[in-house]
């Protein structure tokens, strides 16, 4: 029986010819991810196993980026445990402030994440690395630990979804739309323990940006990872920005899928989730009709903080005034990003248009700072969770859509059709 | 290993950020975690439980983030075990990482009334609602997850496996 692209990496990984969908493996990680909440849970189970260093000091990767620049004493001492490890255990890839960018965005472009690589992380979202045809999932801080002192981690070797994506995305349908219309179709849990394999013509027409949001949000319909095949897009990418290895692994043509899911690129439209799940979606033509009134607009996070997510928000916003009731929140993923931002006259834009752009950090999407909602308050956002009480008061709402539709929100004050305000009509 | 316990019972998909939300996030301290679980869902949670009670709970349960700080926090607050219809993956994996018993039953699930007193054999993975008197059976972990469980969780099994190098 063939294996999916996800079980070949993870055969590969754990020196195995074959595995199977249910099967328990132990595999070698190629790199070892946490961020500053995480880390600080892992270093003290860490020193428990007995390790005095970690397995490889180029693969153990550790970002400040939640709660920094520090919100507050306690994230402050929170920090200062995972900066000390890291210095202590001479750790190359440690990013603080200064180098610090949002995780999913910062190894990506950095280089630190390769095709073909096994890469777990302390942080959910450790999925979006499937975009460049690597095996990527969110663990816990525990499996952080263990995977830091042994380079090794058990897997159970998941089943798979196969979405084909056919057709040619309409003008302002992005990777986050498409992501966000599968989760609507198969909900929170429809992927649950499996893997989502993207293929299909449609792919080609999917930039790296928009790859890297969709693999980040497979977690918000439960899955262990999701995968892109590596193509043209994928190497030039690639090779643009790492010096590892490219390893190309591909699905063989007898490969098992639990389910296979077509999806027509051409006939999706911008997509909104309403509050609290990221299933609850509905099309921009019906939530325009619903005119729901935002309080506060961000642009930004592991899903929507890259360069062409700063470039369309700047295109939007270039010449006009966002709605006086709308705060508008851009932050960039990285520094890079920011002076790209900069550089291409993005940040001029936006500023001048009366949002304001912010340095990397996740802050207002999980609620830990830079702009946290009151009660009742209603905020369009291009991050990935709209749970309860996720950006702030228990009673506030997030509507988690594309950084376009966020835009051109910010510009009318209610959630709108991003075409509505590209063409200069206000 | 056993528990028992009076019962809370929630819906599906209990996200982490109900949990613990992230305002709590920073500080790492199990015991100053829990005196904020469930926070988001039921303010008086941590009040009116009671050490050794049982959470019930529908579909996917702690979807959402890798934080491990939400079985911790469970845990900590002196919750026995979770019966759930079903569990996200990085919950479940964290869960039993941390020695946090859990145990998926969609028929206990289902049936068990909040408040019901509820006893746990883990190793058969029988499940007793003593107030309406049914059984139920859940599948006890299998034995690679026992040994784990059986050595304290991961980081004692990995301490014994480098000790042994």
């Amino acid at each position: 029986m063939g294996m999916t692209m996800t079980q070949k990496i993870l055969a590969a990984h754990a020196g195995l010819d074959h595995v199977e969908a249910g099967q328990l493996i132990q595999a070698k990680l190629d790199v070892v991810l946490g961020n500053d909440i995480t880390t600080a849970v892992a270093i003290p189970e860490f020193h428990k196993t007995g390790a005095t260093e970690v397995f490889d000091k180029d693969k153990v990767v550790i970002v400040l980026d939640h709660f920094t620049p520090n919100k507050d004493i306690k994230a402050a001492e929170q920090c200062k445990k995972s900066r000390t490890f890291a210095w202590e255990k001479q750790i190359k890839h440690f990013y603080d402030v200064g180098t610090m960018g949002i995780e999913h965005a910062l190894l990506p472009e950095q280089g630190i994440v390769a095709p073909g690589e096994v890469i777990i992380g302390a942080d959910s979202h450790t999925c979006t690395y499937g975009a460049l045809g690597a095996f990527s999932t969110g663990v816990g801080s525990t499996d952080m630990a263990i995977g830091m002192a042994t380079g090794e981690t058990w897997f159970k070797v998941p089943s798979a979804i196969r979405f084909v994506l056919t057709g040619k995305p309409a003008k302002w349908v992005t990777g986050k739309d498409i992501i966000l219309h599968i989760i609507g179709k198969i909900g929170v849990d429809g992927a649950r323990y499996r893997s989502m394999e993207f293929t299909g013509d449609g792919i080609q027409y999917l930039t790296m940006d928009s790859r890297l949001a969709m693999a980040n949000m497979a977690i918000e319909a439960g899955a262990k990872n999701g995968i892109f095949p590596v193509d043209d897009i994928t190497i030039a990418y690639a090779k643009a920005h790492t010096k590892k290895e490219i390893r190309i692994f591909e699905a063989d043509e007898d490969a098992q899928y639990d389910e296979t899911i077509t999806i027509d690129l051409s006939t999706l439209r911008p997509t909104v989730s309403y509050p609290h799940l990221p299933e609850n979606t509905k099309t921009i033509d019906e939530a325009e009709k619903d005119h729901v009134v935002i309080d506060q607009a961000v642009i930004g996070s592991c899903t929507n903080g890259r360069l062409e997510d700063m470039k369309v928000t700047a295109d939007i916003l270039r010449g006009k005034k966002v709605n006086p009731h709308v705060r508008t929140i851009v932050i960039p993923g990285t520094q890079q990003i920011y002076l790209d931002s900069v550089r291409l006259g993005y940040v001029e834009d936006i500023i001048k248009a009366g949002a304001i752009f912010s340095t990397p950090t996740c802050g207002p999407c999980l609620g830990g700072h830079m702009g946290i909602l009151a009660a009742g308050e209603k905020a369009i956002s291009t991050t990935n969770r709209n749970f309860v009480g996720r950006m702030g008061h228990v009673t506030s709402e997030v509507y988690l859509a594309s950084p376009a539709v966020a835009a051109a929100s910010a510009l009318a004050g209610y959630i709108v059709d991003p075409e509505k305000m590209a063409g200069g009509e206000q | 290993m056993k528990a028992e316990g009076s019962v809370f019972k929630f819906g599906d998909n209990i996200d982490t950020d109900v949990i613990i939300p992230a305002r709590y996030l920073n500080v790492s301290s199990g015991d100053e975690l829990a005196k904020y679980c469930m926070i988001d869902i039921d303010e008086d949670f941590v009040n009116k439980i009671k050490k050794g009670d049982i959470i019930v709970a529908g579909k996917n349960f702690g979807c959402g983030s890798s934080r491990e700080h939400a079985p911790l926090c469970i845990k900590c607050a002196g919750i026995s075990c979770i019966i759930a219809e079903n569990f996200a993956r990085i919950f479940y994996r964290n869960a039993i990482n941390i020695g946090m018993p859990i145990l998926e039953c969609e028929q206990a699930a289902k049936e068990i009334q909040p408040g019901d007193e509820v006893a746990i054999d883990f190793a058969t993975g029988t499940i007793t609602d003593k107030t309406t008197g049914k059984q139920y059976q859940a599948q006890p972990f299998p034995p690679f997850m026992q040994e784990l469980m059986n050595q304290g969780g991961l980081v004692e099994y990995t301490k014994q496996k480098i000790a042994k190098q």
